[in-house]
């Protein structure tokens, strides 16, 4: 009974993974061929890129401050408070900035793409769109696609900047670290190699998030309650699989940078 | 099991000059465990009406989405305008869909668009007409199922027989040979059904469309095969149809996947078939 229960839980799993490489192919086929849908990259651009900024923002400076924070008690013990900029930019830049960006649009771009086509699904919308000669891959996928693949790189940039500017006004205001030692300390602390790790792990990561969400979104069945699980699974999901990517992607970097 | 070969030409029967408009061949689908159809066979004659009754979850609309592409059968064939439709790839599929439309049990309006660009989608993804051009043809559609004045609102501002008809609309504006309805009328008040069962009348003899109807709506299949439109001057006007026209209308009841019933009006109210006369009743 049990083993029964395994094999139809594999076989599921198999399947999604099957599909799931299957769309990442379409995608990409559709990607390099005509027709193009720039109208909807660009929407997808403002929706993704723009619509995220808020809680990249937050998420950013945040996550910087507190750093900040903690680190600052704990260099204390070393008499090392003047080298929390390089802490702050290490953290930020190669690991924090990437996957807490990614964490956030997972919550917000990933499940908002799981719902619209899901709903679209479940309201035969994307049927209609077949009917009507339009390749929903092209249409819905490939777009949202690209917009995850640009933004999220840019966004973490973003993240990684308040990020830092976070840690700096905790040093100055509340650890007492002068200005110029915590700037310096942060261009002390990067390599150039650290740098190339945190604009190249996004690119991936957004990629990752877009098409789970797209995926799930597609496959959603059983009305508005179908929905709302399909929602659920994009985010949970997306953000195992971010953590996942992540760790596979900085071993493999650290292999080919260092 | 049949076997799958794209090579084929289609069968003598559809390369003659009154050939169907679709024909489907001992065709069998399951999902899982679940037989949905099993050895359906029938075909659908240029300018006819094929009505397809049945009980909810028998596969009536599922005969649709096979005739469009959407779903692919276990076995049998499908030819559709004279193209073998059951092995076509989906950008194959997208050419025959071209002179095909198909109306959505709830219309399928995509919600984030006017209903201008709802019915104009197709001109504005896919064709060399100008932006005005493709908004003169809209409106000229939309003047046909008496929706012109809702050009620019959003399908959530409509009412359920209005959003039918805008379906009814964005089907029709390519001016297809054949048009699939799924359940046009479920769910509207008898008022709102009359006049989209009037649309699909108009369409069927004024721009001579091949019909295609699944419901279970016996009231409005019975309207459909019983009346025909006709120009009077300017004016459009539905009157009892002639005996041609409803010879033209065939009957098919769908039974648990099968087909149970084949036939006329007048046949399928004479059948002494007892599960049709539990239906009819």
């Amino acid at each position: 009974m049990s083993g029964n229960w395994a094999v139809e839980f594999v076989k599921k799993a198999l399947l999604e993974v099957q599909e799931y490489v299957r769309l990442c192919f379409a995608a990409g086929r559709a990607a390099v061929s005509r027709p193009f849908y720039f109208r909807d990259v660009m929407e997808q651009i403002d929706i993704i890129g723009l619509g995220s900024l808020t809680v990249v923002l937050l998420t950013g400076f945040f996550t910087g401050a507190v750093l900040a924070l903690q680190s600052g008690m704990t260099l204390d013990q070393f008499g090392a408070r003047p080298f929390v900029g390089r802490l702050i930019s290490a953290s930020m830049i190669k690991e924090l900035g990437p996957v807490l960006t990614a964490l956030m649009l997972s919550g917000r771009v990933g499940s908002g793409i799981a719902a619209e086509l899901g709903s679209m699904v479940v309201t035969e919308q994307i049927s209609a769109l077949r009917a009507l000669g339009t390749d929903p891959v092209r249409k819905l996928v490939v777009p949202r696609v690209l917009a995850g693949f640009i933004m999220c790189p840019i966004l973490t940039v973003v993240a990684n900047a308040v990020g830092l500017l976070g840690g700096w006004i905790i040093a100055l205001t509340q650890l007492r670290v002068a200005s110029g030692v915590y700037w310096s300390s942060v261009v002390e602390g990067l390599y150039i190699q650290d740098v190339w790790m945190g604009i190249i792990k996004p690119f991936f990561l957004g990629f990752v998030i877009v098409t789970i969400g797209c995926h799930v979104g597609l496959r959603t069945s059983g009305g508005t309650q179908g929905v709302g699980r399909a929602t659920t699974n994009a985010v949970v999901a997306s953000s195992v699989v971010v953590l996942i990517v992540d760790f596979f992607l900085t071993r493999f970097l650290i292999s080919i940078l260092f | 099991m049949a076997t799958r070969d794209v090579t084929a030409g289609p069968p003598a029967e559809l390369v003659e000059a009154h050939a169907p408009v679709a024909l489907f061949d001992r065709v069998t689908l399951a999902f899982d465990e679940k037989v949905i159809l099993r050895d359906v066979t029938f075909d659908v004659r240029f300018g006819h009406t094929k009505i397809f009754l049945g009980a909810s979850g028998a596969g009536k609309s599922t005969i649709l989405k096979l005739m469009l592409g959407l779903l692919k059968p276990d076995s049998g064939t499908i030819w559709v305008l004279g193209q073998r439709v059951d092995t076509m790839t989906e950008a194959q599929l997208m050419r025959v869909r071209e002179h095909m439309g198909m109306v959505f049990q709830e219309g399928a309006l995509f919600d984030s668009l006017t209903v201008g660009e709802n019915v104009g989608f197709k001109l504005y993804e896919d064709s060399d007409l100008s932006l005005s051009e493709v908004r003169e043809r809209v409106e000229e559609v939309l003047g046909f199922v008496s929706l012109a004045e809702h050009i620019d609102k959003l399908p959530s501002a409509l009412s359920g027989g209005q959003r039918r008809r805008v379906a009814i609309a964005r089907a029709m504006i390519t001016r297809p040979k054949v048009l699939l309805y799924d359940e046009p009328t479920t769910g509207l008040d008898p008022m709102t059904c009359l006049s989209v069962d009037t649309e699909i009348v108009k369409l069927r003899d004024l721009q001579q469309v091949t019909s295609v109807l699944v419901t279970h709506q016996l009231r409005d299949a019975f309207y459909i095969a019983s009346h025909e439109a006709r120009r009077n001057g300017r004016e459009v006007e539905l009157v009892e149809a002639s005996e041609q026209k409803v010879e033209e209308a065939d009957f098919v009841m769908i039974r648990e996947g099968r087909v149970a019933f084949e036939g006329s009006a007048w046949e399928l109210r004479h059948s002494k078939d007892a599960y049709l006369q539990t239906f009819l009743s």
